[in-house]
């Protein structure tokens, strides 16, 4: 008899083509019973190891979908079924799975998730269910797009919920032209390039990490995403170019001619990052023929809006208006794209109709990208994006101040526009649980209400059951991801906390309070969660330590190094949704240990609870010790470029703080890192609460405090 | 928005009076109904955490009263119908989208696709 607190989370899987199929929608939902999992542990005497082996897989995979999509499973036979490592996330297209789910008998539906390492079937009866999941689960299967193996583990699931969707429009001002040119032509545009003429170094060929790429006209500067406007390249653009641009201007594609020409090829897997075309150095019409193969192209709103756009081979991509202003553009680095598995639309979005995506593997694809250098500064109707409206103006970095409002504007600038910025990618690093936060949310008395402030992308908001949890953070974007997590979340501030007092058993406060820049804030933040607190009740606080090697032990982000890769049997969550884990805390061993420079606390002397520190904020550098309390963390924001953490400098961000380095996918988070003791002195400030337990737990300082 | 989360909610705008900002208003353009598993000890063990007379009057307001008492019955613990009817309004019932609107000052914060917006602004603070 599992309690089951949450609603059960429906997770609407978006589908049209497969009304016919299935009356209404999908939803995967149902719970975990525990009874199932007592009567298992009985049975484990009897079976052999591997079938226990293949047992605690199975759970592993049932647990990992509750942890990271909130797909419940059940342990009585349904007709749907849901497939963990049988996903287009992580490699199986839709035809190879559709043949293996075809053999257990009469599917009714087949869901695909894009970008997910599950699938969910619909069969038409139980027993044809309850076939599949015993052929199917713990089965090895070989990728028929590569040599690589998978096991599947397959788990019933109550009811899929399944909602019409409407067909996702292009990006206003984006429009597509097929077949502009004939498969003639485009075999002699492609063979007038010469990749290996090094010696004409004006129209020099770059062979970038992700592509090769070349320039005629102007030279486009990948340190500062600009052109040299006044030292044109010596030829011009290839006259093999002319006709086509005469019928762009003959057909109104364009009402200027170009006079820059970028040429990339793009081997399958490799990708550009999302970005923004300057605007100061290009005027709006911006056209792109695509030759040699069809891609996908992600663009991206900054409220979030995705559309995957389909460019077919022959075809020419206009962007013009919103769409070259305000929406990035990029192309992820994947051997394989998402499509329709169906004819029906083969250019133009890619709807994420879960019943008809399958993988289509990439080829070589070249792309001669046409602009028009800008003469006159841009004035555009998109300022928050646009470098030549807000420019230089910017300060070079930000200092420290002590004055609340300046350090609020810190926060905001880097902290809070940062988050919202990278929400999903880092949401996307952020799917284990910690094990004493678990330990701790797991160990509260049944019925407790709990609120976790600072809750990010909710990762500890369905731990238990039995408890009522609401989550709270300052970025709406990650507090989406909770809501389509269908966890109960609110936008807030974690200074004042719109939560009534005395409500709550327990609170929990991880990796926020580092976050607020004077002792006085991080103190105020401290107090919001105790006056939430009835008495008896209990928070725990996680903050980032300044000694990331204590007791001669590093922390855990230094020795780990993406542990969970490479272990085939994982469900691939780790590989399709997290690569990377290394920007977790990345940071080095300590060396110096600054006991010394604990905090005082504000009682003692007034002046010092608003540190000022005149200097401006260092760059913390990624895997190295930190030194100095105040520091800005870089962020490297991945379309997935390479493994190391290196970012291309070539392009711009998506919309954003004008404060981040303009045009580098590198974001800085703004930390106090905490010394021993400090987190503990700050607390003891406040009467109402007492300190329970005090630990290091792998690069942080945690108390335990409870509410007199 | 469950109404169990409405519950906890209240209003911080600067000028509110101590205890003010409670309960929340609420005006729904969306409201769905969710099934949740029913777990009678969960609901009786939330009773007593819960503002009563702001519970009912928020259900009223939808029209989700489901027959609530206005006043707390004696040893609720082992009603089962009456839980259950609980049970519903707490953890069924979800606003969706609409507006929760301060008592006191008329501060209005949105709810979109189920999630209330309390930022405030730092004026408001």
């Amino acid at each position: 008899m599992g309690v089951v607190v949450k609603s059960s989370p429906e997770w609407l899987l978006p589908a049209r083509n497969l009304e016919h199929l299935l009356p209404s929608a999908v939803a995967l939902s149902f719970r975990i019973s525990s009874a199932e999992m007592d009567s298992t542990s009985q049975n484990n005497l009897k079976r052999n190891k591997s079938e226990k082996k293949l047992l605690r897989k199975q759970i592993k995979a049932r647990n990992t979908l509750m942890r990271h999509e909130g797909i419940e499973c059940v342990s009585y036979t349904t007709q749907n079924l849901v497939i963990a490592n049988g996903g287009l996330g992580n490699g199986v297209n839709r035809h190879q799975l559709l043949r293996l789910v075809e053999e257990c008998g009469l599917v009714e539906a087949l869901l695909m998730p894009p970008n997910k390492p599950y699938s969910v079937v619909k069969y038409g009866s139980t027993e044809e269910a309850k076939k599949a999941c015993d052929t199917l689960n713990g089965k090895e299967i070989t990728l028929e797009d590569s040599d690589q193996n998978v096991t599947l583990y397959v788990n019933f699931v109550e009811k899929v919920h399944w909602e019409d969707i409407i067909p996702i429009s292009l990006p206003p001002g984006l429009m597509m032209v097929e077949e502009l040119v004939s498969p003639e032509e485009e075999q002699k545009m492609l063979e007038s390039i010469d990749w290996t003429e090094n010696e004409v170094i004006q129209n020099a060929q770059k062979s970038l990490k992700h592509r090769m790429v070349k320039h005629f006209g102007y030279e486009f500067r990948y340190d500062n995403n600009n052109v040299d406007k006044d030292k044109p390249l010596p030829g011009g653009l290839p006259e093999i170019c002319s006709t086509l641009l005469e019928k762009c201007l003959k057909q109104g594609y364009i009402k200027h001619k170009p006079d820059q020409l970028t040429i990339n090829q793009y081997e399958p897997g490799q990708g550009i990052p999302p970005h923004i075309d300057t605007h100061s150095a290009f005027e709006d019409e911006i056209i792109s023929l695509s030759l040699g193969a069809e891609i996908v192209m992600d663009f991206k709103h900054p409220d979030g809006r995705t559309v995957a756009v389909m460019l077919p081979q022959r075809s020419l991509l206009v962007m013009t208006g919103e769409s070259r202003y305000l929406w990035t553009h990029g192309i992820t680095p994947r051997k394989f794209d998402i499509v329709h598995a169906s004819e029906r639309q083969k250019v133009g979005s890619v709807t994420p109709d879960v019943g008809d995506l399958t993988l289509n593997r990439r080829g070589t694809r070249t792309s001669f990208t046409f602009r028009k250098v800008r003469r006159s500064p841009c004035n555009c109707t998109y300022p928050s994006v646009c470098d030549s409206q807000q420019g230089r103006q910017r300060e070079e970095s930000p200092s420290f101040h002590d004055s609340e409002t300046e350090a609020s504007k810190l926060e905001q600038d880097y902290v809070h526009k940062v988050y919202e910025e990278i929400a999903t990618h880092f949401s996307s690093t952020r799917h284990s649980p910690w094990p004493k936060i678990v330990e701790f949310l797991r160990t509260l008395p049944k019925g407790s209400i709990v609120a976790d402030v600072g809750c990010g992308n909710g990762k500890y908001l369905g731990i238990n059951k039995d408890l009522y949890m609401i989550g709270c953070d300052r970025s709406q974007n990650l507090v989406d991801i909770c809501g389509e997590k269908k966890f109960q979340a609110f936008v807030c501030d974690a200074l004042s906390v719109p939560v009534r007092n005395s409500s709550c058993d327990a609170c929990i406060s991880i990796a926020v309070i580092h976050h607020f820049s004077t002792a006085e804030r991080r103190l105020v933040a401290v107090r919001e969660l105790a006056r939430l607190l009835r008495p008896g009740g209990k928070a725990l606080i996680y903050v980032w330590a300044m000694e990331q090697e204590y007791n001669k032990q590093k922390s855990k982000y230094l020795k780990e190094k993406r542990a969970s890769k490479g272990k085939e049997e994982e469900i691939n969550t780790d590989v399709a949704w997290g690569l990377f884990c290394d920007q977790m805390h990345d940071n080095g061993s300590q060396d110096s240990a600054c006991s010394d420079r604990v905090l005082n606390d504000s009682k003692d002397k007034g002046g010092n609870a608003k540190q000022v520190i005149n200097s401006k904020l260092p760059v913390h550098t990624n895997r190295t010790s930190f030194h100095s309390q105040d520091v800005l963390v870089p962020w490297h924001l991945k379309g997935g470029t390479n493994k190391k953490g290196e970012c291309v400098k070539a392009l711009q961000l998506p919309a954003g703080s004008k404060e981040l380095q303009e045009f580098s996918p590198v974001f800085h988070r703004y930390y106090h890192v905490f010394c021993e003791g400090e987190l503990e002195a700050a607390c003891k400030t406040l009467d109402c609460i007492r300190i329970q337990k005090s630990y290091y737990d792998q690069g942080n300082w945690c108390v335990v405090l409870e509410k007199q | 928005m469950k109404l169990l989360t409405h519950n906890m909610l209240t209003s911080h705008v600067r000028g509110v009076r101590p205890g003010g900002g409670f309960p929340l208003r609420i005006q729904a353009t969306e409201v769905k109904v969710n099934n949740v598993d029913f777990n009678q000890e969960f609901v009786a063990r939330m009773i007593p955490k819960v503002e009563w007379g702001a519970l009912v009057e928020a259900a009223e307001s939808l029209g989700h009263l489901s027959d609530l008492p206005h006043e707390l019955p004696p040893e609720y613990e082992n009603k089962e119908d009456f839980l259950r009817k609980v049970h519903h309004v707490l953890l069924e019932v979800e606003v969706m989208e609409g507006i929760l609107k301060c008592p006191d000052s008329g501060r209005e914060f949105p709810i979109t696709k189920g999630i209330p917006n309390m930022l405030l602004s730092e004026e408001e603070t």
